[in-house]
């Protein structure tokens, strides 16, 4: 019966895949309405300068023009700003000032994107540059120039955790203390598929259709009813539909101005409006990643015992805050950085700083700041290993909050759901083959060779999350579940999460499967369509199975409850002679007595109790009671090339904790994914400014997503330490990799070349970078 | 001003007047409105676009569609032969070398021409073969497989 059903454990094959294989899935640019206009966006060139004049003529004068919309034209309806997540403002078009490269500048409106693109090279806009400011140390330091008129600082928000002067005292009175500096730099999630909408303002009705690459449906709805019901936009009028999304990772959760230009021109024209943005657009001035500076110190005992962790971060934002964090988080959850240690203090603080560079900050699979976390406390234990020549897995296990300790409240405030450290890591060395690793290590370096071996122990944290603390604009961050059983015993849920390639249709037919015995097969998973979908805050974060996929669980019981008391009708028992057994209700006792789901439904709509209502349906809006921490460890085996500095990933073990696994092939391959991601930041992806704020990488002809032939073979294991607190025991699991993998790359390196004197390289870990310092070592070829 | 071109798409031949500049992916997907072939990137890396053309795998952001006058192509919706999958679209899903989706198609089409040149590739060789199609969502371990799968289907 459970391989009819499908339920949870089974790597049943993708519902989803039919019309992607066949090439019909449905993504925003193969959407084609009748009378359909294309928007192209005017970008600066400069970093930062005044906008003296914007002359359209030439553009107008093209056939087929129909529009140059510039921020003044915005400013008359007051949408040439828009409230940004976290209470900054930014601009949808500037009136007077450009605040980064690549910013829009103005938006052409035209009967085809051909013309459309014409248009844009036809605009003229004049610019007095002004002084950029790309440094965030530099912004920082009084008489620097303000990235913002309307602000009386570059320094945009101190945030802090911890208890700063039991830290201060442990550091004082340490045996040992490791300090080192950390950058990551900024990174560009790069979906295959762009950003884009298509608007559709209906004048009749007065309703706008928006569809759109966002992984956060309603909280785009609302937004646009709060931000535009000036001008006529009303919630129940504004249909937000989200499609096939070509990949997400945080990079389409934002709102950028593209999408309300695109809004305001369907609303003025009273036509559709299809804004897609090419790569090049997406790459420069979307949402980024990263851009953390760093500062992290351990104070220890002599043999090893972590005691205090203290971290000093600068953060860059470009010229706004507009980084998509629930709101009492500007830095997200970094407060994980005390990973799977048990300090007894610790105390972290970060700066946010305006500069001129596109806003953002979490958009690359970062499960709100743990990849900048995860990075730091990794590659801290790393070399607090090798500065007291300890084993960095003994070193590790030392520390390991044990077992018996969950549910463990850490320092910085978290209490972690449960952990087995230990095991995962024992299970990781044990796929390696560590130790006859380190005796390999030992022969190459004696010949000279340089191999490297780096773990990282990763604690995650996500399912954001419960009312008490996690909102997004003030909206709670619980998810949604609606699901309703049809005559013949098949049914359709809709969820408030949005899938962009992780496999709901699948997976959360399995959940509703499992709970209430109808073939997955049978169960019809619908996201993405406002009108429809009960409401929730979208999918990132990794928290889609840990708040909507509970809620699949929950509402599901509830249909069971009732599911029952028709069984009993049906059975003429009392509920009380029912079990739930072998997907049915069966007599206690009397097993061949019994009621398959199917016939309970078909028995909803023809045959009730007296006084019962019709129907089989539920709806849950779960509130989790608590984040889940899902956790793992990966080590990483290296061999650096002394000629080129080109290095090598050998080997790559992921073994992974997510608890439950709804389906475990679609688990594998998020990590699959998420190794690939963490795989690209640490080798080869990096995005740089220079000093007028020129990006350096603002193109796939230099920006280098890693292909087949860069990407190791990832071998994966698993350990289950199930949630306490999830309805069945899940944790989700979409970003773990990508935050583990980097640390245990880098600690890989650095591990190779601890010997020569060299003790932290910041990625990426280009094979110029490793090459200079083999050449300042003394050891290129 | 339009040129005449006469194309030959999933074995079905089509009549267009077309601006010298219309890329042949915007004709395949707004002419010809076979949406399976994806725009990815603009500067000819990505391979989202991958078709065959005159049995070649081409990436069609970067030919312009009067290029491909007189010629043939097939795209993602000509795999599949009177509703039956062909072995690679059956190797991505039974392999799950798919997530999002978005790649696929192109992805597919470069594994098509790989098989046909090279019907037993090493995993080394199909790794190459994919090189020029980037995949964010999968890592291309379950992308390998996929094509290993339909390599020996198709044996």
């Amino acid at each position: 019966m459970a391989s009819e059903i499908h339920g949870m454990g089974h790597s049943m094959k993708r519902k989803e895949d039919a019309r992607f294989i066949q090439g019909k899935g449905n993504y925003i640019d193969d959407l084609k309405l009748p009378g359909m206009l294309y928007l192209d966006i005017v970008r600066s060139p400069y970093a930062h300068a005044k906008i003296k004049s914007i002359d359209s003529s030439k553009a107008l004068a093209i056939a087929g023009v129909l529009a140059v919309i510039t921020g003044k034209d915005l400013d008359k309806y007051g949408l040439a700003w828009m409230p940004t997540l976290m209470s900054d403002k930014q601009m949808v078009l500037p009136i007077d000032t450009v605040k980064y490269q690549s910013q829009e500048v103005a938006a052409v409106l035209a009967t085809d994107r051909y013309i459309a693109a014409d248009g844009v090279a036809a605009v003229e806009v004049e610019y007095d540059p002004l002084p950029v400011v790309v440094d965030p140390f530099k912004a920082l330091e009084p008489g620097a120039t303000k990235v913002r008129d309307d602000k009386p600082s570059n320094h945009i928000w101190h945030w802090e955790v911890g208890d700063k002067a039991a830290t201060d005292r442990a550091f004082q009175q340490a045996e040992v203390t490791v300090k080192e500096q950390i950058y990551l730099p900024r990174i560009h999630v790069c979906s295959i598929e762009t950003c884009g909408c298509v608007a559709s303002w209906d004048p009749v009705e007065g309703k706008l259709t928006l569809y759109m690459t966002t992984q956060a449906p309603h909280a785009i709805r609302t937004v646009l009813a709060l931000v535009a019901g000036h001008v006529g936009l009303s919630e129940e009028k504004i249909q937000v539909i989200s499609p096939d999304i070509g990949g997400g990772f945080g990079g389409k959760v934002p709102v950028y101005p593209g999408y309300v230009i695109a809004v305001a021109a369907s609303v003025l024209t009273g036509k559709p409006v299809k804004w897609i943005e090419d790569r090049m657009e997406n790459i420069q001035a979307d949402s980024f990643a990263r851009d953390y500076h760093i500062t992290a110190e351990i104070a220890a005992k002599k043999d090893g015992t972590m005691q205090a962790l203290r971290v000093k971060t600068v953060a860059d934002h470009g010229y706004t805050d507009a980084a998509a964090n629930p709101s009492k988080f500007p830095a997200g959850l970094f407060s994980i950085c005390t990973g799977s240690y048990n300090f007894s203090n610790a105390f972290a603080e970060v700066d946010g700083v305006y500069t001129n560079k596109p806003p953002g900050g979490i958009a690359y699979r970062c499960s709100f700041r743990v990849t900048e976390a995860a990075h730091a406390i990794e590659r801290m234990a790393d070399i607090l290993a090798h500065e007291l020549k300890m084993d960095p897995a003994d070193l590790r296990r030392k520390n390991f909050i044990r077992p018996e300790a969950f549910p463990y409240k850490s320092v910085l405030g978290w209490e972690y759901d449960s952990g087995n450290y230990g095991a995962a890591l024992d299970r990781a060395m044990e796929m390696i083959g560590y130790s006859d690793l380190r005796k390999e290590q030992a022969e190459k370096r004696a010949r000279g060779e340089l191999m490297g071996i780096g773990i990282s122990s990763f604690t995650e944290i996500v399912g954001a999350g419960p009312s008490k603390h996690f909102d997004i604009l003030g909206i709670k961050m619980f998810d949604s579940a609606e699901i309703r059983i049809h005559p013949t015993g098949k049914a359709i849920a809709r969820f408030g999460t949005k899938s962009q390639g992780q496999g709901h249709e699948t997976t959360y037919a399995q959940i509703i499967a499992e709970e209430i015995g109808i073939p997955a097969e049978n169960i019809q998973i619908e996201e993405g369509d406002t009108d429809t979908a009960p409401y929730g805050l979208g999918t990132y974060a990794s928290r889609s199975t840990p708040t909507a996929g509970a809620a699949a669980a929950v509402a599901a019981r509830k249909i069971r409850e009732k599911a029952k008391k028709i069984a009993a009708y049906l059975l003429e028992v009392s509920e009380e002679d029912l079990e739930w057994k072998d997907y049915k209700f069966q007599v206690k006792g009397v097993p061949e007595k019994a009621k398959t789901m199917q016939e309970i439904a078909f028995a909803a709509y023809t045959n009730l109790p007296p006084g019962m209502e019709a129907g089989l349906e539920a709806v849950n809006y779960y509130d989790p009671p608590n984040l889940t921490f899902p956790f793992g460890s990966y080590i990483c085996v290296v061999d650096i090339d002394k000629g080129t500095g080109e290095v090598k990933v050998r080997r790559f073990v992921a073994v992974d904790d997510c608890g439950n696994r709804i389906n475990p092939m679609i688990v594998e391959g998020q990590i699959h994914g998420g190794l690939t991601m963490g795989l690209a930041p640490a080798l080869y992806e990096g995005i740089f400014y220079d000093e007028q704020g020129n990006i350096q990488g603002g193109s796939f002809m230099d920006y280098l997503l890693p292909t087949a032939v860069e990407t190791p073979k990832w071998e994966t294991g698993e350990t289950c330490t199930p949630s306490p607190h999830h309805p069945f025991g899940a944790k989700g699991v979409g970003e773990s990799a990508t935050v583990g993998a980097p640390p245990a790359i880098v600690n890989a390196v650095v591990d190779a070349l601890w010997h020569l004197g060299v003790r932290h390289i910041d990625i990426p870990i280009t094979p110029w970078k490793v090459w200079q310092l083999l050449k300042e070592k003394g050891v290129a070829e | 001003m339009t040129h005449h071109i006469q194309v030959t798409v999933n074995g079905t031949k089509h009549d267009a007047d077309v601006p010298a500049r219309l890329l042949l992916v915007h004709f395949i997907r707004e002419i010809l409105n076979l949406t399976g072939t994806h725009i990815g990137c603009d500067t000819t890396n990505c391979g989202a676009c991958t078709i065959l053309w005159n049995g070649k795998a081409v990436k069609s952001c970067t030919l312009f569609a009067v290029q491909a006058d007189g010629g043939e192509i097939l795209t993602v919706e000509g795999l599949a032969k009177d509703g039956k999958l062909h072995p690679i679209q059956e190797g991505f899903h039974q392999e799950h070398g798919l997530q999002c989706g978005y790649c696929t198609p192109g992805m597919m089409m470069s594994a098509y021409a790989l098989l046909k040149n090279n019907p037993k590739p090493t995993e080394e060789e199909i790794r190459w073969g994919i090189s020029g199609n980037l995949c964010r969502c999968t890592g291309y371990v379950n992308i390998v497989k996929a094509i290993q799968y339909a390599a020996a289907k198709s044996e």
